[in-house]
């Protein structure tokens, strides 16, 4: 049985990956989890110098979700080039590291230092994160800047190059075609929704931030619309995400259209998912008699349904 | 390394209209644990709630063939607390552990004060034990709204502990805050003391001032909302001194529960 993908250049061995902001940089879950038996690790967001993130209440429960603004606290590129990099080369981690700049020249400059350490698979560029306020979001909102940050990028690293997208969009579609034209490998998404969440006896808002990303079971079926509509306006790969916590959710991005799914949120629940999910998977597909994870990927049979209103 | 253990409920036991104690049978984890360190529970099967919470470890169960589990206490205050009131002998109730920084029990001539607020009493158990087979004197401020939410006096007194009791309504004990006798006490202890405290974070910050204005050491439990308790998510920060003097958010589940009370910044948020 054959589960791996490609993404650009990349090859995965599974379809799997931890997903930016909700593993650490990895080397965390070393002892709990072999890290090379996971398609690949994105790492937490890094700038080019450390952060401090936001202070703390930075996450509350919501109904199947939650709400997170951790500020992207973060150790700085160089440190992570240092000190975690090493590590994760030793446990025969695949490594996609998600990058985020305040401006174009940080995209840059990060893509430039990355490109020249060993160890690195592929970019992930943040150009979605909701909870702040510079930077990385203002690109991703809108085509022009989805555009001019994915070529710059794309003109100073061989590495495949994925942004990641944000849903707080009208039309997130027009985004992909925007990083595809830009020569991007390959896009990712859902980033998480804006939310909010008040505490009522106090009437204070429940995050220090005031305003935070929801994930979780909670965006699943906006998350598999918006990778399906994406699939439809790209020809490049599309990374899914967005509320997966079994491997049936898994197979239900795969079907939608895409190639390889990050998890997130379900990781804080139970570290140990990552076996599950892919016994879940090959499970799927005896049952179904495929011999290849890949042609299940937009295999989505919509019928004489097929709906005209979906954006193309 | 961690594990994560379906664990049934062994028994519950109520000891006031919100305080439980909930015995799981979770072995594995019991054996590995030290004193202040935490499982994270989860005890729906849905997703909600979502998140797993964190608990410290109470007791660790043993019956005459060997460890039965592990023990917790717990106050019913949000969704899933109420659900660990609630739970009865055979529920399922999943818990990965044991994670975090545990105390470091100090051995004689030096003697252990343990500081507890209200539910702050949990990681004290398991410390009690580390301390006395080290032959450690031990002494239990535990301090509560009422006597009615001062737990296992007779256990702690059983082991040797001494007790020194404070209520806010002056229904046991002295009346007032547990800081108060801690800080007069202090102020004649003879010999060093390490203070241990676990509670309410403002308690947390008197216990680290009267520790501090004696020159006594301190090590502290903190609770601060966590998401995964594994160093993932990066929700559970608490802001402690840095080299050159600022603070940095360090996150509780990793370089903690556990802190020396003078690395602690209190007055950031």
């Amino acid at each position: 049985m054959d589960l791996s993908v490609e993404i650009g250049s990349l090859r995965l061995a599974n379809p799997l990956m931890a997903a930016s902001g909700c593993y650490g940089y990895g080397v965390e879950y070393a002892e709990a989890v072999d890290l090379s038996s996971l398609g690949a690790v994105v790492s937490k967001g890094l700038f080019l110098a450390p952060r401090e993130g936001h202070p703390p209440p930075r996450i509350v429960e919501t109904p199947s979700g939650m709400l997170n603004a951790i500020g992207l606290q973060g150790i700085g590129v160089h440190r992570y080039v240092a000190e975690k990099l090493p590590e994760l080369r030793r446990l025969g981690a695949t490594n996609v590291i998600n990058i985020c700049g305040s401006t174009l020249d940080e995209y840059v400059e990060l893509a430039r230092i990355l490109s020249n350490a060993e160890g690195v698979h592929a970019l992930e560029l943040n150009i979605s994160c909701p909870n702040i306020k510079e930077g990385g979001i203002t690109f991703g909102c809108s085509l022009h800047g989805t555009f001019d940050v994915v070529s710059a990028v794309k003109k100073v690293t061989h590495l495949p190059v994925i942004p990641k997208l944000t849903p707080n969009v009208t039309d997130v579609a027009s985004i992909a075609k925007a990083a595809e034209e830009a020569g991007a490998d390959a896009v990712s998404l859902v980033n998480t929704f804006l939310a909010m969440a008040i505490d009522i006896e106090t009437r204070r808002p429940k995050l220090s931030n005031v305003v935070g990303g929801l994930s979780g079971p909670a965006i699943r079926p906006i998350a598999v619309r918006m990778v399906y509509e994406c699939r439809r306006a790209v020809r490049i790969p599309v990374i899914g995400m967005g509320g997966i916590a079994s491997a049936e959710d898994a197979l239900e991005f795969i079907i939608a259209g895409a190639t390889a799914v990050q998890i997130g949120t379900a990781n804080f629940v139970d570290p140990f998912i990552w076996p599950k999910l892919l016994h879940g998977i090959t499970e799927y597909m005896e049952r179904h008699q495929l011999s290849r994870i890949a042609d299940l990927v937009g295999s989505i049979d919509t019928g004489t349904r097929e709906k005209e209103w979906v954006s193309s | 390394m961690p594990l994560d253990v379906e664990a049934k409920v062994v028994r519950n036991t109520r000891l006031s209209p919100d305080y439980n104690v909930i015995v799981l049978a979770a072995p594995e984890i019991a054996a590995l644990t030290k004193p202040g360190q935490f499982v994270m529970v989860k005890s729906s099967r849905g997703s909600d709630p979502l998140l797993r919470r964190p608990f410290s470890v109470f007791e660790v169960v043993r019956t005459s063939s060997g460890i039965e589990g592990l023990s917790l206490l717990s106050k019913r205050v949000g969704v899933t607390t109420r659900m660990l009131f609630d739970s009865v002998a055979g529920d399922v109730i999943s818990c990965l552990g044991p994670l975090g920084r545990p105390f470091d029990p100090v051995a004689p001539p030096r003697q252990a004060w343990m500081v507890a607020g209200g539910v702050g009493l949990a990681p004290f158990a398991t410390l009690t034990e580390a301390l006395r087979e080290q032959g450690t004197r031990t002494t239990l401020f535990y301090g509560a709204r009422s006597g009615r939410e001062l737990f296992y006096l007779d256990w702690f007194a059983s082991q040797g502990v001494r007790v020194v009791l404070s209520t806010e309504d002056g229904s046991m004990g002295e009346r007032g805050r547990i800081t108060e006798p801690l800080d007069r006490e202090l102020g004649r202890a003879a010999g060093d003391v390490m203070v241990y405290a676990c509670g309410p974070e403002r308690m947390l910050e008197a216990v680290a001032a009267v520790a501090g204005a004696h020159g006594t050491p301190a090590q502290l439990s903190v609770e601060r909302v966590m998401g995964c308790g594994m160093g993932g998510c990066y929700s559970c920060v608490i802001p402690v001194r840095g080299p050159g003097g600022g603070h940095h958010y360090v996150r509780s589940c990793m370089a903690g529960p556990v802190f020396t009370a003078a690395d602690v910044v209190w007055d950031h948020e």
